[in-house]
Order: structure tokens, then C-alpha cells, then sequence
């Protein structure tokens, strides 16, 4: 069994949506969750606040951010156990970030700490 | 007069707390003097009482009694070397006193104490609780065994094995500073909530002991709440927890001593009053602002004390079970998390969370799945519940799913 991130990308992070849809999208988030949790497959994750954020670029110019300039940013991520890359796709496709038009679940799989792989 | 009664009723609430004192006194080296002394204690009730009478107030006889057995056994015995001698330079060792403080707060205090020593990692978790049945309720080791389903032997092999690895490890009878109390109480409160559950789900048939057990995981856990540096909102959570599931109680099970299954359960018997009592502590456990596993189950278990189903209500189990399975999996988590998933999204989506679930050496996934399937293919239905007889293993539940097999 390996560990695989999926990372939430959003294609334009500036979209302010309303209360009551983000409660919806966290209820959501939270049973898609249960659900991989529900086979003993979450391994951990967190969303990523935009408030205070700030990009370091080359020559340390530190921009506040990611606003704007950066077409798509990265809303959050999980961790998850799976066999293949595709059962862990396969976790991905419940994501309810996918609802957004544009919107996309990158998956990778994480690098084991034994140098090799 | 009901001597043996008296004396039984004493025997629960006395023996406790006079080995808790002198196993406090004594060091963890002496558990065992301590448990001889506090049951020579109760021999000499046996012996006096009924030919000269009851005393006027026989828990203050008991403490004299218990008193006078530990001083002569300190001064006469290995103890005084071990506790004394070295230390002493030129002083008489008649002139040494020994004071065994038996007032209600040394009482508390040493219990408490106990519960943090026995609640140790270096020991099993089955250790933990049976030392807890027999320093800190007053169990007898038949009793334990009885609960445990196991013998006197295995029991007392169990015991022993655990009072060595707490002498070897010096474990100290001590009271943890304030700084690891929230690290150590964890551990403390897994042994007490294992502890109720041994009773609320125990196969034993003896629904006195069964109750028994319920009851002294609660007061135990009332007494971490009744010190102020233990009253933490965690620890209210779990008796909220143990409140609300004890309300079912008479409900659970009916004359013939089979379980009635939560639907079918006669609610006016549900105890309003623990409910309540659930209801408080629940409250209490909300200050503060972390979130465990006991806060969601106690939350989950209040939820189960409103029979009506709404939609509200399934749908807050749900979002429960969700969180309380990211904290922590356990096999019957995640089921009971897809009857929500039913309740809430209907048995064709449940049986898809289902399927994925792949439990299956553990017979409440399979009647799970014949319940699920019920109404949309008896056949399926059918098998899964044949496959849940196979592998249950008490008669008890053998019973249940046979019962949904004959009503298809």
C-alpha cells in the first residue's frame, strides 16, 4: 500500500462563494472524507487558507498572494492509502471540488523516505 | 438483622477505599499486604458481628480495624525494613508513628492516585481494568473473571503479572503534575471507557454484574471530575457518553435476556433522568475547544436518545461518524457510518459505501449489507444474511440474524 496526495486545484481562486455554499461544500468535503476514512484510507490532509498568504519568488521578493497573477492556485489536499495510482484516482473523482467548472484533482504519489525511489 | 447483607453492601464501598489508603501508603511494592489487610479487615466483620452485635457505625470499625492490621504488619514486618530501618539513625522504632489517614479527602485522593498508577502503558489494557475491578471497585476475582468470560486462574495470573511489571517499572502512586495531566489522562480514560463497554456489551449473562460494571466505570470517571484538576471537558464527555448510553439499559435487552436492536427498543423505559444527566455533562464538555472522540460519541449517543427520525437527525450522525472516523477508524465506526449514509442518501447508495468497506470476517457487515438489500433484492438479502450466521459467534447474535432470515 502506498501514500498518495491529492491536491485540490482551483482554476481561479478569487471566487468569493456565499456562506451557505461553503457550508454545503464542507459537508460535502467532510462525507467524501468519511467515506475514504470509512475503509481505513485517509492518512491526513487540511485545506489551505488564502487570508496572509504570501509568495516568495527569486531574489526574495516577497509578494502577498496568490492573488491575481497566478491563473490557478491550490486550494487543499489530502493523503491517502491505496494499492495503485488509479485506486487513488479513482478516491479523487468524489472530490467535490471537481463540481467547479475548470477545477482539477492532481494525484501523486508520495516519494518513500529510503532514498531509492 | 441482614448481616451478610450489610456486610456485602460495605464490602462494595468500604474495601475500595481502604485499599486504595493503604496501597497509597504502603507503595506499589504492597499491593498485595494492602488487599490481605483490607480483606483480613472484613474476615474480622464476618467473625465479630454476628455474635457481639453490629457497631453503631461500622464503616469507622472497619477503618479502626484496617488501621490496627497495618500497624502490626508494618511494625512486625518487611515493610518496616524496607520503609523505616534505613532510614532511621538512632531512634526507637516504637516511637515511630504511624498515621493512616482514613478522612474522606485522603480517601479521594488516594484513589485517584491508584487510578493514575494502574492506568499505566507498561501495562495490558486488560490488566489495567482488572486491577481497576479489584483495587478500585472492590471486585472479587471471581466476579472479574465472570466478566471477562474468563477464569479465576487466567485472572489472577493476569493480576499478578500486572502488579510485577508495576513494581518493576517503580511506578509511583502519585498524583501527575499539572503539566502531564492532559497526556496522562488519555490513557486513563481509554481504560474507563473500555471498562463501561465491558459491561454494556459483555456476553456475561449476569445483567447484575453487567450494570455493576457501567456503574463503577461512571462513578470512577464522576471522580475525576469531581477534582478540580481533572474536570477537564474531555472527561465530561465521556461520562456524557456513558450517561447517555446507560439510559438504554432496561431497554436493551428484554426478560429472556435477548438484545432488542435499537429500533424496536420500548423508550418510555429509557432513563429521562440519565438522559438528562448526559445532557449536562455534554454541555460541560463543550467549553474548551478541542474535539475528541469521546465528544463525538457522546454527541452521537445524544442523538440516539430522539427516537423520532429526521432528517436532521441522520444527517448530524453522519457528519458525526465522518469526523469521528478521520480522528480515529474503527470497523464498527465505519459501519454504523453507512446506516447513516442509507438513512440519509437511501439503501442503494449505502450498499456502493458498503461494498467498499470489504469487511468481511466481521458478521455486522453482512448483516448490514441484508438489511441494506432487504427491500431491493431478497435474494442477495438473503445470502449475505446467511453469510452473517456463519461467522457470528454468540448465541445471542446467531438469534437476531436468524430472525431476519425468517422474517424475508
Amino acid at each position: 500500500m502506498d501514500e498518495f496526495i491529492l491536491i485540490f486545484r482551483h482554476e481561479d481562486g478569487n471566487k468569493v462563494a456565499s456562506p451557505e455554499q461553503i457550508q454545503i461544500w464542507m459537508k460535502q468535503t467532510m462525507d467524501w472524507i468519511g467515506g475514504i476514512a470509512a475503509q481505513n484510507k485517509f492518512v491526513g490532509g487540511n485545506g489551505l487558507s488564502f487570508d496572509d498568504a504570501r509568495i516568495v519568488k527569486y531574489n526574495s521578493v516577497v509578494t502577498n498572494g496568490p492573488f491575481g497573477e497566478i491563473k490557478e492556485t491550490i486550494g487543499g489536499y489530502i493523503i491517502v492509502k491505496a494499492e495503485s495510482a488509479d485506486e487513488a484516482a479513482e478516491f479523487a473523482k468524489g472530490c467535490p471540488v471537481l463540481q467547479g467548472d475548470g477545477n482539477s484533482v492532481e494525484v501523486r504519489k508520495l516519494a518513500k523516505r529510503d532514498g531509492v525511489h | 438483622m441482614q448481616n451478610q447483607e450489610l456486610i456485602d453492601h460495605l464490602f462494595r464501598t468500604e474495601f475500595r477505599k481502604i485499599t486504595a489508603v493503604l496501597c497509597k501508603y504502603l507503595g506499589i511494592d504492597h499491593i498485595d499486604i494492602a488487599e490481605d489487610i483490607a480483606g483480613e479487615t472484613f474476615l474480622s466483620a464476618l467473625e465479630t458481628w454476628p455474635y457481639k452485635g453490629v457497631p453503631p457505625n461500622p464503616s469507622a470499625w472497619l477503618y479502626a480495624v484496617a488501621k490496627n492490621k497495618a500497624k502490626n504488619h508494618i511494625i512486625r514486618g518487611q515493610i518496616f525494613a524496607d520503609k523505616i530501618e534505613g532510614t532511621l539513625t538512632s531512634s526507637l522504632p516504637q516511637e515511630y508513628e504511624i498515621e493512616i489517614d482514613l478522612s474522606d479527602q485522603n480517601i479521594a485522593d488516594s484513589q485517584l492516585q491508584m487510578l493514575f498508577a494502574i492506568c499505566n502503558p507498561s501495562i495490558s489494557v486488560e490488566a489495567q481494568t482488572g486491577l481497576a475491578l479489584r483495587i478500585l471497585c472492590g471486585f472479587g476475582i471471581d466476579e472479574i473473571a465472570n466478566a471477562f468470560l474468563s477464569n479465576k486462574e487466567t485472572i489472577n495470573k493476569r493480576l499478578f503479572r500486572a502488579k510485577e511489571k508495576l513494581r518493576a517499572e517503580k511506578i509511583k502512586i502519585e498524583f501527575p503534575p499539572p503539566t502531564e495531566i492532559n497526556k496522562r489522562i488519555n490513557a486513563v480514560l481509554t481504560t474507563l471507557y473500555l471498562l463501561f463497554n465491558e459491561g454494556y456489551y459483555s456476553e456475561s449473562q449476569d445483567s447484575v454484574l453487567r450494570k455493576d460494571l457501567c456503574l463503577e466505570a461512571m462513578r470512577l470517571t464522576y471522580m475525576l471530575i469531581e477534582n478540580a484538576q481533572t474536570n477537564l471537558p474531555v472527561v465530561n464527555a465521556l461520562l456524557a457518553l456513558m450517561c447517555f448510553h446507560s439510559s438504554r439499559f432496561e431497554a436493551r435487552k428484554n426478560a429472556q435476556g435477548e438484545i432488542i436492536l435499537y429500533d424496536d427498543q420500548d423508550e418510555t423505559l429509557w432513563d429521562k433522568s440519565l438522559i438528562a444527566k448526559g445532557a449536562y455533562y455534554l454541555n460541560q464538555a463543550s467549553q474548551g475547544n478541542e474535539i475528541t472522540k469521546y465528544h463525538l460519541e457522546a454527541n452521537i449517543a445524544w442523538w440516539h436518545t430522539q427516537k423520532a427520525d429526521t432528517p436532521e437527525k441522520w444527517e448530524s450522525i453522519l457528519h458525526l461518524f465522518n469526523q469521528l472516523l478521520v480522528i480515529e477508524y474503527s470497523p464498527i465506526a465505519a459501519l454504523n457510518r453507512t446506516y447513516a449514509v442509507s438513512k440519509v442518501r437511501g439503501n442503494a447508495a449505502a450498499i456502493i459505501e458498503a461494498e467498499k468497506l470489504k469487511l468481511t470476517d466481521n458478521h455486522f457487515y453482512f448483516t448490514l449489507l441484508g438489511e441494506l438489500y432487504k427491500e431491493i433484492d431478497t435474494q442477495k438479502a438473503k445470502q449475505h444474511f446467511a453469510q452473517a450466521l456463519l461467522l457470528a459467534k454468540t448465541s445471542a447474535d446467531k438469534q437476531l440474524i436468524q430472525q431476519k432470515i425468517d422474517k424475508l
